[in-house]
């Protein structure tokens, strides 16, 4: 069947989303991503991997964290990057997303890092680079609506293998509002395509998405319960716009029934590690004394994110 | 002008008729079936040996854009578009710009399409004045400059005292009330049907509650009120049971469904494919199926094209930024043929469904070929295809979800009170 994010020899054209990619593919970019934490450690922070190579970061939401991270891991693979805020740019005068790639394309781009607020919006860039013949760019989805943050998913991964060693005896936890989430749909299709047996999936009714049960994960609503002798603990954002409406009523009765605390934390395993896509909500959904504690690995989260996104780039610039 | 079809196989679902017989078309009426009138001489004849002679298509859901979006599509584009696909009568939803709420703008857009002089048009008031659910339009007035029933489009009334009122008021005429299923503040930002298909793309959804809920209004006040419904573009299993009991109880209820829904589901988004952004939503598997059975029993009397040009801007943009809609005058006969050969009904069957049943609900003579009856005919080569491209598709509208596929059924001539206004090229 035919797979927008493969070429014709099946190897990695964009990278869209964790949802309909092989094993092998995830594996091969976990296991490329494992010498490039070492280059963080040298003194010369640099390979010339992508030398000569533009790549353009297309930020039509805001981020600071995500942009720097694929900023830092494309100049360390040395190619030249430019950096796009086009919440700020182009659209507002009304150009459409395709008339940004258009233009850009003429600017010899090679690669294109997006982040856009509606689901799809990267799948419509690689369909029209198909169409137009452009083969020779990629792309790579930085986050789109609610439906894919896979460098995301693919460091979750990373952070995973390098504490647990191996998938397939795991049980892990996504605690949140899922049904918002880009970083859980693609925690959950990594977790599952890795063969991890058990996935959980813990919060209110309200903040799951319809058909949950049938993406290969259990659901829980009573935290307590979900928690109980996981190994991984993988924690949400929480939006503050949702926190009070009609999905919740306050985020203080949020973290009293779902925030991550050391009482609740205790019924996972002793061993468990505890992770958070960041920007993090202290009090809301995990508590400071957790977010600061032993079991934490939220900050190398951040540091094998880097080297996770230099093995995507390496990857699909090699041609 | 005198017009003799011969050799062709007649097939007339208001008559149950389907069997080879020539027919003879005098002063734009059909003079006869089967035996030359006397003293009959053809100015021209249309050999139709090999194929099917039935009546002009009639679509109950064309929106020809005009008034107001004139960019989107024309009547010219459009009514071509209809002769090519064999539709020689149009109900015309009233969500043009301003919406269809003035006898003034009705008169006109009869008169536009009386100039251009090919498929019959049959306008469907605004229920509401702009459609806005608050204040009931002219409904008397509306029917005399020609609108045939009231609708709100896809914009229902929020309001359940007005809409109340204004089937009561409806229903004092005896004028029927079209209705779409939408509770609009159950489904504010979604885009696709509330399943897994949405789950997994991350596309914020619609509930299939948000059609239940409407159908449990509608039928309780057609209820009380008496009056009579028609359902537009049922989405769903559990709606079409709703509907299926309000009929039996013996509410005057009638419905249709789109050939986009009768044919695809939630999965044919694929990679967030925009032709499939359509209002109502695709649905589950389920749900089509149970749409395609209903339509075979009976128990949906009509199918419709919901012909909705949309341009490339409005397509070539993130699904869920994308405009709803699909062009489809063109795809209502290959699509109807292609479910009636899947489910083995008869050509007459299979053909009643875009004939004399629509043109009941409309409440006109159209749809049929009696001695007599206006001469709207439609022939078409039942063993042709029809090819869906952009370059091929006559409307303005150039997306549609089935662009690429090989349909059966390929209209050869399309009449209009016994004129040929669609021949092979």
């Amino acid at each position: 069947m035919y797979n927008p994010q493969l070429n014709s020899h099946g190897e990695l054209q964009h990278l869209l989303s964790l949802d309909g990619l092989p094993r092998e593919i995830l594996t091969a970019i976990l296991d490329t991503a494992a010498p490039f934490t070492e280059v963080a450690e040298r003194e010369v922070k640099k390979l010339p991997i992508l030398r000569g190579k533009s790549i353009f970061n297309l930020f039509f939401e805001n981020s600071t964290r995500t942009r720097t991270t694929f900023e830092i891991a494309a100049k360390r693979l040395s190619a030249d990057v430019i950096n796009l805020n086009i919440s700020t740019s182009s659209t507002n005068k009304g150009e459409t997303l395709l008339d940004t790639v258009d233009n850009l394309c003429a600017m010899q781009a090679d690669m294109f890092v997006v982040r856009h607020a509606s689901s799809g919006a990267p799948y419509l860039m690689a369909e029209h680079l198909r169409a137009t013949g452009r083969d020779d760019i990629h792309v790579i989805n930085a986050g789109d609506g609610r439906h894919a943050h896979p460098t995301q998913g693919l460091l979750d991964m990373y952070t995973i293998r390098h504490y647990k060693q191996d998938f397939t005896g795991l049980a892990v936890a996504i605690v949140g509002d899922v049904l918002h989430s880009r970083v859980a749909r693609s925690q959950i299709a990594a977790l599952t395509t890795l063969g991890v047996p058990e996935v959980r999936v813990i919060g209110p009714k309200t903040l799951m998405p319809t058909g949950l049960d049938k993406m290969g994960v259990r659901v829980f609503h009573d935290m307590r319960e979900g928690l109980k002798d996981v190994d991984v603990v993988m924690m949400l954002r929480l939006q503050n716009e949702r926190m009070a409406g009609p999905l919740l009523p306050s985020g203080q009765e949020f973290f009293k029934v779902w925030g991550l605390t050391a009482e609740k934390l205790a019924l996972a395993r002793p061993d468990a590690i505890v992770m958070h896509p960041g920007p993090m909500n202290r009090g809301v959904e995990i508590d400071s004394a957790v977010a600061d504690g032993a079991q934490a690995v939220i900050l190398p989260q951040v540091t094998f994110g880097i080297a996770v996104r230099m093995a995507v780039m390496s990857m699909l610039g090699r041609g | 002008m005198n017009i003799h079809i011969a050799n062709g196989r007649l097939v007339d679902p208001a008559h149950e008729i389907d069997r080879p017989a020539d027919l003879f078309i005098a002063d734009g009426k059909v003079a006869a079936i089967g035996t030359r009138p006397d003293g009959f001489a053809a100015d021209t004849t249309i050999e139709a040996s090999g194929l099917v002679v039935c009546p002009g298509l009639v679509d109950l859901a064309a929106r020809l854009r005009e008034p107001g979006f004139e960019y989107l599509a024309t009547l010219d584009s459009e009514m071509e578009a209809a002769m090519a696909g064999g539709v020689t009568s149009l109900a015309i939803p009233p969500d043009t710009d301003p919406p269809l709420d003035e006898p003034g703008l009705v008169e006109m857009l009869c008169y536009r399409a009386k100039l251009l002089n090919k498929a019959h048009i049959y306008p469907v008031g605004a229920l509401t004045e702009r459609l806005e659910g608050k204040r009931l339009s002219e409904m008397a007035e509306l029917v005399d400059a020609g609108c045939v029933a009231f609708s709100q489009a896809n914009v229902p009334i929020d309001d359940p005292q007005v809409l109340f009122c204004a089937l009561q008021y409806a229903a004092t005429f005896g004028f029927r009330v079209w209705l779409q299923p939408i509770t609009p503040r159950f489904a504010r930002e979604g885009v696709a049907h509330d399943g897994e298909v949405a789950s997994r793309l991350g596309l914020p959804g619609i509930p299939t509650a948000a059609e239940t809920m409407a159908l449990f209004t509608y039928i309780e006040l057609a209820r009380l009120t008496g009056a009579s419904l028609h359902i537009t573009r049922l989405s769903s299993a559990e709606g079409l049971e709703l509907v299926r009991r309000a009929r039996a109880e013996g509410l005057d209820i009638t419905c249709d469904v789109s050939i986009n829904h009768l044919h695809l589901c939630d999965m044919d988004i694929g990679y967030f494919d925009a032709n499939c952004r359509l209002c109502p939503p695709l649905r589950s598997q389920r749900d089509r199926d149970a749409l395609r059975a209903g339509l075979a029993s009976g128990e949906v009397d009509a199918l419709c094209s919901n012909h909705t040009p949309v341009d490339d801007d409005a397509k070539q943009i993130p699904f869920s930024e994308a405009e709803a809609g699909a062009t489809g005058l063109e795809l209502l006969l290959p699509l109807t043929l292609k479910w009636g050969h899947a489910h083995k009904l008869s050509l007459c069957d299979t053909l009643r469904r875009i004939t004399i049943a629509p043109a009941r609900i409309i409440g006109s003579k159209a749809g049929q070929l009696a001695a007599g009856a206006r001469a709207d005919v439609c022939i078409f080569d039942p063993a042709g295809e029809t090819t869906v491209t952009r370059t091929q598709l006559r409307s303005q509208g150039k997306n549609t979800p089935f662009l690429g596929h090989n349909l059966p059924g390929r209209v050869c001539y399309t009449l209009v009170e016994g004129k040929v206004m669609f021949s092979p090229a």
